[in-house]
């Protein structure tokens, strides 16, 4: 039973060789489609779908501060989505992606509390690094035991983590880390400036994160592609029974890619704090771990497109919140392109491959 | 510390139960037909939103339960296109669709939240409200809510004593099977699947228009479609016990807001999140109650065996697969 989810593969790259003709005429197609359902639903929202899309794209792309706030939330979901390659790779949904990047914030802000008004504030950021990777790494082996040994889906472990790591950060917020006189939804007190990750201050951004963010890919890359672990993981998650026969114990793997998914997202969660908001705050991971979810399986779980496909939804992210103060429409609109980008790049790529199947099979 | 007046705590536990009921049910079905529908979070907030907007603009509360089915239905469709016509992985389409739906129901939703709306009155069943303790506790409610217990009867009848329900069965539990016994199981699980997304999409109608009345963001609906589907593991895809499961969960919600005022000190927050931690501790406990060295450890222990005999779940053979009908 603790299968039942599982006996497909979760990476599917048996792609159908097409040719690069092919290939541009599906994405042309799956934009033509999501474009179509999106201006849909802007007309049903009674809202000017032509404003809409040039307010997101000038939002995002139409100045270098906005930019920043690109790279800001790319940062993140780059660093997410570099620790799902590992999860998926061994067909677990690491769901719980998004509870780890809280709890690598929480551990972070944790250790920046005790740095308050040290000297030596430069070591205790370091430290708040260690401390968010071990967070995040720690939840998501809880989600892993639980999985392993507890037979409960990661898909129920992870989520029921996530509320439990959500309802900590209100908890902490409005209890124990409350800022002195009103505990308010806007967060903990801000920590001092010499324990904010340096940043440029002409563009507020930080050189630390955006190199996390390139070392998390190229070591991941590495790791896949170079090391043992990737190759094992990859066999495991093709056929856990043969894998097992082969003397690889798919429990263990799947603990060490849990491992490695809840330390990039910790690491996320940490960046969260001390670069960008300085401050623990209630929605501290913004749902890029959500959202890294979609990237992955939009870049078909390739590590070098994810980057790609995090950079078009940081835009959506970002260039959305132009649309409450531009139109008075939600920002959600994000979140219904991509979730629409995803589902007809799937439905696009398999009704192409039933049709050349079936072409094939005429032509024999 | 408060006292506890039984009558009112059984009638608000059946009433607090209604919506995740349904959803419970729906999901049974589709799940018992061999599919996996992940998106019931989503689609419990997409047919909420939608139902209010509809009651509010129609002023009919009977148009907007119909237009919330409906879009239960739709979505269960486009899960079950993916799985059956594109034979893509359930768990992807329907994830992909939690968040997507959500973000369509907080999108369309906006303008009306936190807006008056029409909302279901009680009608209490006259000669029956009348029994003792039970009349209270059973008939004192409103339309859904009695909707949704005669459900529990109607699905376990229709699955186990009909054949057509057989029929539903065999498809999940052995595809090829039921091919060869010249039933189609790609429609017979199509049809399944849109006929709980019917349910699911009562559900939300059912929060929107009965338990949390109105439309806003967050609605207070948010993780219901997780319990859901988590009380259906409970149940062992049986829809009488998944009832039990959802009534046992609504009596733990209801419980909470009693224990918030004996126990102050306790932060809200605690409150709010524990149905998730206990959801994780029951599907633990279910997957020891399969585990054989288990059973053999609890044989000379009759109240663990009892309980694990009681939470003995065995999944739909087909759950979750793709199966070609070529």
């Amino acid at each position: 039973m603790d299968d039942y989810m599982q006996n497909e593969r979760v990476v599917s790259e048996n792609r159908d060789k097409e040719t690069f003709s092919e290939y541009v005429g599906e994405a042309v197609f799956t934009l033509v489609a999501v474009l179509a359902f999106t201006t849909f639903v802007l007309i049903l929202a009674g809202a000017p779908p032509i404003d809409a899309y040039y307010h997101i794209f000038k939002g995002s792309l139409g100045s270098w501060v906005k930019f920043t706030h690109v790279i800001k939330a790319w940062i993140p979901l780059t660093l997410c989505s570099c620790g799902l390659i590992y999860t998926f790779r061994i067909g677990l949904w690491n769901i719980g992606v998004e509870g780890q990047v809280v709890m690598g914030a929480i551990f972070t802000t944790f250790a920046l509390r005790l740095g308050v008004g040290s000297p030596l504030s430069g070591i205790y950021l370091v430290f708040s690094f260690l401390a968010g990777i071990t967070g995040g790494a720690i939840w998501a082996l809880l989600a892993g035991f639980l999985k392993t040994k507890g037979g409960v889906h990661e898909i129920f472990a992870g989520l029921g983590l996530n509320f439990v790591a959500q309802g900590m950060v209100l908890w902490l917020i409005f209890g124990p880390w409350r800022r002195p006189g009103v505990a308010s939804m806007s967060g903990t007190e801000i920590f001092p400036s010499e324990l904010w990750l340096p940043y440029i201050s002409s563009l507020r951004l930080s050189p630390i994160g955006l190199a996390s963010a390139f070392g998390a890919l190229i070591l991941t890359a590495a790791m896949i592609r170079h090391t043992r672990i990737g190759l094992y993981l990859k066999a495991i998650g093709n056929n856990p029974n043969s894998a097992y026969l082969f003397g690889l114990k798919p429990g263990r793997y799947m603990l060490i890619a849990m491992i490695c998914a809840g330390g990039f997202a910790g690491l996320a969660g940490s960046m969260q704090v001390s670069g960008v908001y300085h401050r623990l705050i209630p929605s501290i991971s913004s749902n890029y771990g959500y959202l890294s979810l979609l990237v992955v399986m939009l870049a078909n779980y390739n590590v070098w497109i994810a980057p790609v496909i995090a950079f078009f939804f940081a835009c959506l992210n970002v260039g959305s919140i132009q649309l409450p103060m531009m139109l008075q429409l939600d920002s959600s609109l994000s979140g219904v392109i991509q979730g629409t980008l995803v589902l007809a790049t799937l439905a696009v790529h398999a009704w192409r491959r039933q049709v050349r199947k079936k072409g094939r099979v005429r032509r024999s | 510390m408060s006292e506890i007046d039984l009558t009112i705590l059984f009638a608000s536990v059946i009433a607090a139960a209604a919506p995740i009921l349904l959803a419970t049910l729906g999901e049974t079905i589709t799940e018992k037909s061999g599919i996996i529908n992940l998106s019931l979070d989503g689609t419990i907030m997409l047919s909420a939103m939608s139902a209010f907007v509809i009651a509010l603009k129609t002023d009919n509360l009977f148009v907007g339960f119909v237009f919330a089915a409906v879009v239960g239905g739709l979505v269960a469709a486009v899960v079950a296109f993916f799985s059956i016509y594109l034979k893509q992985n359930q768990v992807a389409v329907g994830f992909v669709l939690t968040l997507m739906t959500r973000d369509l129901a907080y999108f369309i939703g906006s303008p009306y939240s936190r807006m008056q709306g029409p909302q279901v009155g009680p009608m209490s069943i006259p000669v029956l409200r009348d029994i003792p303790f039970l009349g209270d506790v059973l008939f004192q409610h409103n339309l859904p809510v009695y909707f949704s217990m005669v459900m529990i009867g109607v699905v376990w009848w229709y699955m186990y004593k009909t054949r057509l329900g057989l029929r539903l069965r065999s498809v999940g539990e052995n595809p090829e099977a039921s091919y060869a016994r010249g039933i189609s199981p790609n429609r017979v699980q199509m049809v399944y699947a849109v006929c709980g997304g019917l349910l699911v999409g009562l559900a939300g109608a059912a929060f929107s228009l009965c338990i949390k009345p109105g439309w806003g963001q967050p609605q207070g609906a948010e993780g219901s479609g997780w319990i859901a589907l988590a009380l259906v593991i409970f149940g062992g895809w049986n829809p009488v016990k998944a009832a039990l499961g959802a009534y046992l969960f609504a009596f733990l919600q209801v419980m909470s807001i009693y224990f918030q005022g004996w126990l102050p000190s306790i932060p809200a927050q605690v409150f709010q999140v524990a149905p998730f931690p206990l959801m994780i501790f029951i599907l633990v406990i279910v997957f020891f109650a399969q585990k054989e060295s288990f059973v053999r450890w609890a044989e000379d222990k009759p109240v663990i065996r009892a309980i694990i005999h009681a939470l003995y779940a065995a999944a739909p053979s087909a759950l979750g697969r793709r199966y070609s009908e070529e």
